[in-house]
Parts: C-alpha cells; sequence; structure tokens
C-alpha cells in the first residue's frame, strides 16, 4: 500500500480505530519528570512540545516550543515491560483434603495498575526503531528454543505503529549498531504501521507507512490522504537530519573477539570503582531479559506459589551456586553484562544484545558509558599490540 | 503436633518494628492459628514460660543489662531472628557510637550517675548468634509474614539483599537521580520497602542499610556532584542504619571534608 498522510486530529482517529478494535493503545506520555509509557486514549496525553536532554548519569525535559509529539529521544523504558511484565504469576498451588490443585491459567494479566496496559491485546504507538529492533531480540530470545507462552501470546496479539526517531538523545548510537534511526521491514520486529513526523509550521503531518494488511484495515478506518512527493522527501530528510545528530559512536568492528580477549583487562576493576551494582542499566536495557522465579506460601501453607521476576547480573545472588557466588566482584559483573550484551550474544542468537538506544548510558546513576567503556578496552588492546 | 510457641523481645528501640507485627490484621489470626503467642508484652500480658521455638528480637544492646538478658533470650529460644535497624545495625542510637556518652549522659540527666549505658548501640549479633536478620526501619509487612511463613515451613525465607533500584524500576518509578537529580541513597541500599519514598519522587534514605554489594563511594561522589556538601553527605551516612558497616565507613571517610568527628568533640 502506497503511503498517507494524516495530521494531529488523524492521530486522534488512529488511537480512537485501535481503542473501537479492542486494544489498549500504549504510548508515550510525560509522568513524574520523564516520557514514559502508559495506556493512552488520546492524543492529548501524548508529549506535545516536549523534547529531552540526555548525557551520561542525567535525564531532563526540555520545553520545545513546537507542537510535537514525538519530538523526544529514548523514553525511560522500552516495551518492554509491556509485552514482559517485571512480575509474572507462572502458578499458583493450593492444598485439599486429598492432595493439591494448581492454577496456571488466567493469571497472567494479574498485574498492578500502574504497569503500562493491564490488559491485552496492546497498540503500542510511537515505536522507535531501536526499540523495535529490541522487540525482535526478544523474540528471538523468548519465542526461540523454549518459547514463552505468555510472551508470545502477547506479542501475537499486539499491534504496533512505529515512529521514525527525529531528535535522538546525547546517549544514543542506532547508526552504529545499524538499529535506527528509521524503522524498515525486515529490520528488527515486524510492525504495522510507521509514522514520520512532519512539523512543517501550519502542515504538521504524519507520513503513515503501511507495512501489514492489519495496518491497512486500520488505517482503511480513518481519513488519509495520498503522500506526495515532497512528504516522501520530507520523511527521508527527518531520518537523515536524525541519523547525523547520534550524541554516541560505538565501533562495532569485532568488537566480539576484543571483548573475549578482554577477559583478564584491568578496565574491569575501574568500572567497578563507580559502578553501583544496582541494576538500573539492566533493568532499563530493552534485551536484558534474565529473570529469577521466587516461590511463596502463605503463613498456613494451603496456598502456594511460583512468580517470575525480573532480575539482573548485577545481583550479588544472581550467580548464587552450592559454595558460594560465581561473580562476587562488581567488576566481574560489569564484565558479564557487557561482554555478553555486545559478544557471547553473537554466539547466542546470532546478532548483539545492543540497539544502541542509549538508556544504559542515561540511567546509571554512576554515569557509566558503555559506549566509553568499549573505546577504552580498544584503545588498550591497540596499545598492547603496540608493545615490542 | 503442638504450635510453635512465638516470643517477641523488647531492647532498644522505638517499637515500630513489633508494631509491624500487629498491623498485620488480616494475619493475625492466622498467624495465631500457626504459632502459640507465647510472649509478647506489647500485645498481651500473658506469659507462656520459655523455651521458645521462634525468638523476634526488636531493638539494640546499648546497656549491660541488655547484655545480659540478651543471653538468656538466645538461651530460651532455639531460633532467633532480629527484626529492625537498631536489632540489625544499632539503629539512630548508634549516633553515640560516633560521639562521647559520657558527655550526652551529663547534659541529658540530671543525676547522670545513676544512669547505666554501653558507649556503643550495638546489633544483636555482635553478641549472640542470630539465624535470620530482617532489615528496615521500620521493617516491611510483607518481608515479616515471609520470614514467619518461612520459619514456620522451615525453609529459607524469600528476602532479596539487592539495591532499592530493583523495586523502582519493577514498579515504573522514574529514576528520581537522573531525572531530578535528587539525591538518593537506593542504588547503595537494600530493598525491602518497595522503593517507597521514590515513588512519591522523594530521595531513598537507606532505611533498610546497605544492600549486598554497596558502591558507597560511588553514590557519595554523585551526591557531591548534585550538589551536597561533605557534611550533609556525612549525615544522610548517618541515620537509622549509621552503625551498619559500610555505612559507618563512608560516613568516616567525610568528617574531615564536614569539620567534624571524634577529635573535635567538644565543641557546639
Amino acid at each position: 500500500m502506497e503511503p498517507r498522510v494524516i495530521d494531529t486530529a488523524g492521530v486522534q482517529a488512529l488511537v480512537d480505530a485501535l481503542l473501537a478494535r479492542g486494544y489498549t493503545v500504549v504510548g508515550p506520555t510525560v509522568r513524574s519528570g520523564a516520557i514514559v509509557n502508559a495506556p493512552i486514549t488520546s492524543v492529548e496525553q501524548l508529549p506535545r512540545g516536549w523534547g529531552d536532554d540526555q548525557e551520561a548519569g542525567r535525564y531532563r525535559l526540555r520545553g520545545r516550543g513546537d507542537d510535537a509529539l514525538f519530538g523526544f529521544a529514548s523514553g525511560a523504558q522500552s516495551a518492554k515491560p509491556v509485552f514482559f511484565p517485571t512480575e509474572e504469576v507462572l502458578w499458583r498451588g493450593r492444598r485439599t483434603p486429598d492432595g493439591f490443585t494448581v492454577e496456571a491459567e488466567d493469571l497472567q494479566d494479574d498485574r498492578r495498575d500502574d504497569q503500562p496496559g493491564a490488559d491485552a491485546p496492546y497498540a503500542l504507538l510511537g515505536v522507535r526503531s531501536c526499540d523495535l529492533a529490541a522487540i525482535g531480540i526478544q523474540d528471538t530470545v523468548l519465542t526461540g528454543r523454549r518459547p514463552d507462552a505468555a510472551y508470545a501470546a502477547r506479542r501475537a496479539a499486539a499491534f504496533v505503529v512505529a515512529v521514525t526517531c527525529s531528535d535522538p538523545g546525547g546517549t544514543c548510537f542506532c547508526v552504529s549498531t545499524g538499529t535506527g534511526p528509521r524503522p524498515g521491514p525486515g529490520r528488527g520486529a515486524p510492525y504495522d504501521l510507521a509514522l514520520t513526523e512532519l512539523l512543517e509550521p501550519g502542515a504538521h503531518r504524519f507520513l503513515v507507512e503501511v507495512t501489514s494488511d492489519r495496518g491497512a484495515e486500520v488505517l482503511g478506518d480513518i481519513g488519509s490522504t495520498s503522500a506526495t512527493a515532497a512528504d516522501l522527501e520530507a520523511a527521508d530528510g527527518v531520518a537523515d537530519r536524525a541519523a547525523r545528530r547520534m550524541g554516541r559512536e560505538l565501533e562495532t568492528d569485532g568488537l566480539k573477539e576484543l571483548l573475549y580477549a578482554a577477559a583478564e583487562s584491568p578496565v574491569w576493576d575501574d568500572v567497578a570503582t563507580r559502578c553501583l551494582a544496582c541494576a538500573n542499566c539492566t533493568a532499563v536495557c530493552p534485551t536484558c531479559f534474565c529473570t529469577d522465579v521466587e516461590d511463596v506460601t502463605d503463613l498456613t501453607g494451603s496456598l502456594a506459589g511460583r512468580n517470575r521476576v525480573w532480575d539482573s547480573c548485577f545481583d550479588a545472588d544472581f550467580s548464587l551456586l552450592h559454595g558460594g557466588r560465581v561473580r562476587a566482584s562488581t567488576g566481574s559483573r560489569y564484565r558479564q553484562w557487557m561482554t555478553h550484551k555486545l559478544a557471547a550474544w553473537i554466539d547466542q542468537f546470532g546478532m548483539s544484545g545492543c540497539v544502541g538506544c542509549g538508556r544504559c548510558i542515561t540511567w546509571c546513576p554512576a554515569a557509566i558509558d558503555i559506549t566509553h567503556e568499549a573505546a577504552v578496552l580498544r584503545r588498550e588492546a591497540a596499545e598492547q599490540e603496540a608493545l615490542p | 503436633m503442638s504450635r510453635p510457641k512465638l516470643a517477641v523481645w523488647k531492647f532498644a528501640s522505638c517499637d515500630g518494628c513489633q508494631l509491624t507485627l500487629l498491623n498485620c490484621e488480616d494475619e493475625l489470626i492466622p498467624l495465631a492459628g500457626e504459632v502459640e503467642i507465647a510472649y509478647f508484652p506489647e500485645a498481651t500480658r500473658a506469659v507462656v514460660e520459655g523455651p521458645y521455638d521462634l525468638s523476634l528480637v526488636e531493638g539494640s544492646i546499648t546497656t549491660p543489662g541488655d547484655l545480659e538478658r540478651i543471653e538468656q533470650v538466645r538461651r530460651a529460644s532455639r531460633r532467633l531472628v532480629t527484626i529492625g535497624a537498631c536489632a540489625t545495625a544499632g539503629g539512630i542510637q548508634a549516633l553515640r557510637d560516633f560521639a562521647d556518652v559520657d558527655e550526652f549522659r551529663s547534659i541529658v540527666y540530671a543525676h547522670p550517675e545513676y544512669v547505666e549505658t554501653l558507649g556503643q548501640s550495638t546489633p544483636v549479633a555482635a553478641h549472640v548468634p542470630v539465624d535470620f536478620e530482617l532489615r528496615g526501619c521500620p521493617i516491611d509487612r510483607g518481608q515479616l509474614l515471609e520470614v514467619l511463613s518461612a520459619e514456620i515451613q522451615g525453609r529459607a525465607p524469600r528476602i532479596p539483599r539487592h539495591s532499592v533500584c530493583f523495586e523502582c524500576k519493577r514498579r515504573g518509578t522514574v529514576c528520581v537521580t537522573v531525572a531530578h537529580g535528587t539525591p538518593c541513597l537506593g542504588p547503595v541500599t537494600q530493598a525491602g520497602c518497595g522503593a517507597l519514598c521514590p515513588a512519591y519522587e522523594r530521595g531513598c534514605y537507606g532505611c533498610f542499610g546497605p544492600q549486598d554489594t554497596p558502591n558507597t563511594a560511588s553514590i557519595a561522589a554523585r551526591l557531591r556532584r548534585d550538589g551536597m556538601a561533605e557534611d550533609e553527605v556525612l549525615r544522610v551516612f548517618r541515620t537509622f542504619n549509621a552503625g551498619a558497616e559500610a555505612f559507618r565507613r563512608e560516613s568516616v571517610r567525610h568528617e574531615a571534608g564536614a569539620g567534624v568527628g571524634r577529635g573535635r568533640k567538644g565543641e557546639p
């Protein structure tokens, strides 16, 4: 289907059409000084006129002085908590007079009200290219060899409206990772529609590219006009300008080999002087997927259950085996995370685990920068090689 | 099978952690069905003699009498679980560890010679073996029930020792340090409260003491960068868990910069 054009009223019509089809629409909104994902019903809830300034360990909203709906970089969270909730009930068991019963059905949406979208199916509005790539990675991880049924069901039911990133942040590097700034079919998770916001004064509009039958159907519900050559050119311009404004860079050539060779590098001890082992990086990373299962009982022992909760390789007990912790030092935990993300992930899943969204840099209270640490490792390796 | 006997003891403390047990309103009746509440003066005058299967101990050790009594409690208890910042780290009263107790005593009491007190406020585990330490000022109701359930059922309690940041992210709270520049001890503090303060856009006060791997020097550098003076940094580490080793050490590191310390006692 040829690209179409809608205006801001058209975005509202799109939200309405998705709501009418029974979706919980999850989109960006301003809360507590940041852009977060939350269930929305109106364009008025989008971050109209808000941009952001992001640096290592620092995030601030910034008024743009225009009406842009998507004029910001990565929000505080990706789509990860929507499809892969922070806490999920796996089963509940009940003691009965002659044994016990186990309930595993109808528990999956036993979720907190403050989490995005308490009810599936979800329609995600405004998913960036980096986050689409991340969803694609999580699809590979979570629906691969040992499929996670609840995740797969939420993903299959979801409608995705992608958006071209127009204003990358100071910690963005999706050009380096080849994951953005413009959504492209076949790159990352599939999506149904892709918007590119065109902010011309007096002609604030959105180019809509249609990539699925479902997307075409929904777009058919709302009024749109044909895209002109000027619209297409303007959209290309938005993506080109964004690509030239990456705040960070990550040299990916030979990165896997570099990290494997750096297992004993002094860099890890240096990072450990700053690293808080707080796990914020893994929690905001759109691809980190580690979980723990916790078994719970009530006081009387008549009710037991198993929950799956987000975990992190920065938690000391994450590597607790009989006899002790495999990764007792903070340096060994950072090494594990970075080496898995940028190197071992490639051997394990056939792709890097990093999509260049920059969240681990922005949301690190200690301002640790994975692109900087990679550059330091590279420089150190080059110096080693230069030695006689 | 008879129900296990539960005892609840108080040392130097504010009773808030015992109140957390009384606040378990919906669970008190089931609890009374599972255990015999044998000694709990805050709740009932009825006393069932020991020995006890499980003792919950609130409060820190601050007097010579405490030293004797905690030995008796230990001898009378099959399992001993300490509850709260006082019992696990010495509590707010461990601020005395950084000052001269004789001097306090002479200023506060008309007849200081009647007051017998120790120079330091210490956790129970400094004196007798403790089977489990439940942190918090006060302790969290849900965590207390988890520990009681685990004790009743003879399993390990599930009390994570990681940072408060885990809980902020799980409940979808925006990081107050990164997004607002608000000083927060969350990254070095053990989870357990459900990240209560950051959920209301306040920084973490460290009520649950140091997390498993606390990098207090790094968070102190962040606090300084966000505008805190040395004496303020010292003070954030000297609250309810001032005596917890990682927080104590970090606060001492800032004594020189703050112009305070044991070497200058006696000044106003």
